[in-house]
């Protein structure tokens, strides 16, 4: 059993709050820096891939666990940051320019898409957000001068001043680099005031704006900050995928992503890499499992939407708090180990919370 | 006479996205949960009547009402076994659950050897065949759909006034806990309702598919009732159909009259230009907490 005393406030917001975490995360850490010399290249890209969705993850985490402002059109930020990408990289500009527009740009359409947030809520934003990613995956298609429509468009390799990151290797440490600090900046968001009257409104608007929260300010920057996350990942995903057309961004696209975080977690920066890791992690686990199986199963199309959606319906109704609530209880029980009691985490039912008055 | 041909087949499509906006709303107002899985229901009540018809060669009347039929026990299944146990958690969790339904749905469909990849046509025996009215030529399939839908609406209206179970799923879905009290029997009707909103979508789906043809993503279709949904105001029926018929019409003419790409978005350009005019949607009731 491991007791934490804090005697000071600084000791609560503290990043690693004791010395098993500092130990952990180095651990992690190290692995991930030795990993292009640990797995084979084919891993590695996945790893990749990892790391680039789990920057998506954290930027809807941000939105939909932390704010309460569920996107379901949010592909069409990581359209806007792909795209933005590669029209700049392939004029010449540099990789940080172009990633740093990706992400402004994708950060002022997330505002447009906010104003609606201020006036409509819960299942209408959510419609909202979709009619806005179907629109601005038609743009992709339609606007054929810049984004090449449906037969896509190709993208340089990342150009640092000069250095060509062309290989996998090199790559792989860009995103690295982003990721750390995304997350980092992220979890230092979250303990600042800012953090803080994101959970107020999510966990109840009339009680936030009462104590003070100007509920368009946050909203709208909630928006802002979570699509300029979505921009860079689809930044580095167009550099990853080096070529890119609108059908990468369309509605699958948007599920996927919130499948991401609600099976990760809701509410949690761990969920969002977890949900990047599952999200991953799931297609190689199916094409592994698929020769096991006998051919009308193995072989048949639908099999992996079947697993998707047999996996969220599982998880929505065993386990709400996704992969990192899992954890959590298992954590718990290890760390309080005589002590645990079984109604410890037991879900609470509200029956009379009507979305219509909210 | 164009402009005519073109609202009519406008007029037939906007029933189609109606009635899948009603399944949503009937189980909106009754449950207070979204269902982002009306249009693979739908789906299924498509294949469902393929099934009926070219597999166990039912005649067509017969065919029809089977197919319904078991759309309506397994929506009251499906609220029974899935969505009962999670009533009473935040909406968000079962709106993922059913979008988790619907790629359920949707995979075990494809799953089907021969049956699930491909497309078909649903042999009904309205098939091809044309009216002329004077200039106009008016297809017997988008006549069968609107006429289809004027008898349901009607049907639908009926019930919810006159029946006993439709006054009591009117009372179940304006206050549930007042409803219980009244002695309502709350759990039981919303299964109900599920099994009502299925049928709805299978009836949706039977009327679609000698338009379009029956495959498994079909029910991409349901996207696009939603915006009807919300401009008729989500909590409402007849607004659905109203809804619907809007976004119908108007994807029908923005298809000829604007160029091309319009007709994909226009039914989102619609809802987002509804949500921020007028939020509540035509028909939706304004409603404010008291703190």
């Amino acid at each position: 059993m491991r007791f934490v005393f804090k005697t000071d406030y600084a000791q609560d917001i503290r990043l690693a709050k004791h010395g098993g975490h500092v130990f952990w995360y180095s651990l992690l850490m190290v692995f991930l820096l030795a990993a292009p010399w640990l797995i084979a290249e084919y891993w590695l890209a996945q790893l990749t891939f990892i790391l680039i969705y789990a920057i998506a993850g954290l930027g809807l985490m941000l939105l939909a666990g932390f704010t309460g402002q569920f996107s379901i059109g949010h592909a069409a930020f990581l359209g806007v940051g792909a795209y933005t990408q590669a029209v700049f990289t392939n004029m010449g500009l540099p990789f940080p320019f172009a990633l740093a527009l990706a992400g402004m740009l994708s950060a002022a359409v997330g505002v447009v898409v906010g104003l609606p947030a201020l006036r409509v809520k819960g299942i209408y934003l959510g419609i909202a957000t979709i009619a806005f990613a179907f629109i601005v995956e038609e743009v992709f298609a339609r606007w054929e001068s810049v984004t090449g429509g449906n037969s896509g468009i190709h993208i340089k390799a990342p150009n640092l001043f000069g250095w060509e990151l062309s290989s996998g290797e090199e790559f792989y440490f860009l995103c690295l680099v982003i990721t750390v600090t995304v997350t980092l900046g992220i979890l230092n968001l979250l303990r600042s005031s800012t953090g803080r009257a994101f959970v107020a409104i999510r966990d109840s608007e009339i009680s936030a704006q009462s104590m003070g929260i100007h509920l368009a300010r946050y909203k709208t920057l909630s928006f802002a900050i979570s699509a300029a996350l979505a921009g860079i990942a689809g930044a580095l995903y167009a550099h990853k995928l080096q070529f890119i057309s609108p059908d990468q961004f369309n509605i699958i696209q948007s599920i996927d992503l919130l499948l991401m975080v609600v099976i990760g977690g809701l509410g949690s920066v761990h969920g969002a890499f977890l949900g990047a890791i599952f999200l991953i992690a799931m297609p190689q686990l199916i094409a592994m499992t698929k020769d096991y199986l006998p051919a009308v199963i193995g072989q048949a199309p639908g099999l992996q939407s079947l697993v998707y959606g047999a996996v969220l319906i599982a998880f929505v109704l065993g386990e709400p708090l996704g992969l990192y609530g899992r954890w959590f209880k298992i954590r718990t029980y290890l760390q309080t180990f005589p002590f645990y009691r079984k109604g410890m985490f037991k879900r609470q039912k509200t029956f009379q919370k009507s979305d219509r008055l909210k | 006479m164009q402009f005519l041909q073109l609202v009519i087949s406008g007029i037939a499509q906007g029933c189609i996205y109606g009635l899948i906006a009603l399944g949503f709303v009937l189980i909106y107002k009754a449950t207070e949960t979204v269902s982002f899985v009306q249009g693979e229901l739908m789906m299924l009540g498509a294949f469902g009547g393929l099934a009926c018809m070219t597999m166990l060669n039912f005649p067509f009347w017969l065919s029809v009402i089977c197919a319904i039929s078991a759309m309506a026990v397994f929506g009251v299944l499906l609220e029974r076994l899935i969505i009962r146990p999670i009533l009473g958690q935040p909406a968000f969790s079962i709106v993922m659950l059913t979008i988790g339904i619907g790629y359920v749905a949707r995979g075990l469909i494809t799953m089907i050897p021969g049956i699930g990849t491909d497309t078909h046509t649903l042999p009904v025996p309205y098939k091809d065949e044309i009216w002329k009215v004077g200039t106009l030529v008016l297809n017997v399939e988008q006549m069968v759909v609107i006429a289809a839908t004027a008898v349901l609406c009607g049907l639908l209206f009926a019930m919810f006034k006159y029946s006993k179970m439709g006054v009591a799923m009117q009372a179940s879905s304006q206050n549930q806990l007042a409803a219980y009290y009244m002695g309502i029997p709350v759990k039981r009707i919303n299964g109900l309702v599920w099994g009502l909103a299925s049928a709805v979508a299978a009836i949706a789906g039977l009327l679609l598919a000698p338009i379009t043809f029956v495959h498994a993503n079909m029910g991409f279709i349901g996207l696009k009732a939603f915006p009807a949904a919300v401009v008729g105001g989500f909590g409402s029926l007849p607004g659905a159909i109203v809804g619907g018929l809007i976004i119908g019409i108007v994807e029908s003419l923005a298809g000829f009259y604007a160029p091309d790409g319009i007709k994909d978005i226009a039914a989102y350009v619609v809802v987002l230009i509804m949500l921020m005019v007028k939020p509540n949607g035509l028909f939706g009731e304004k409603l404010r907490k008291k703190v």
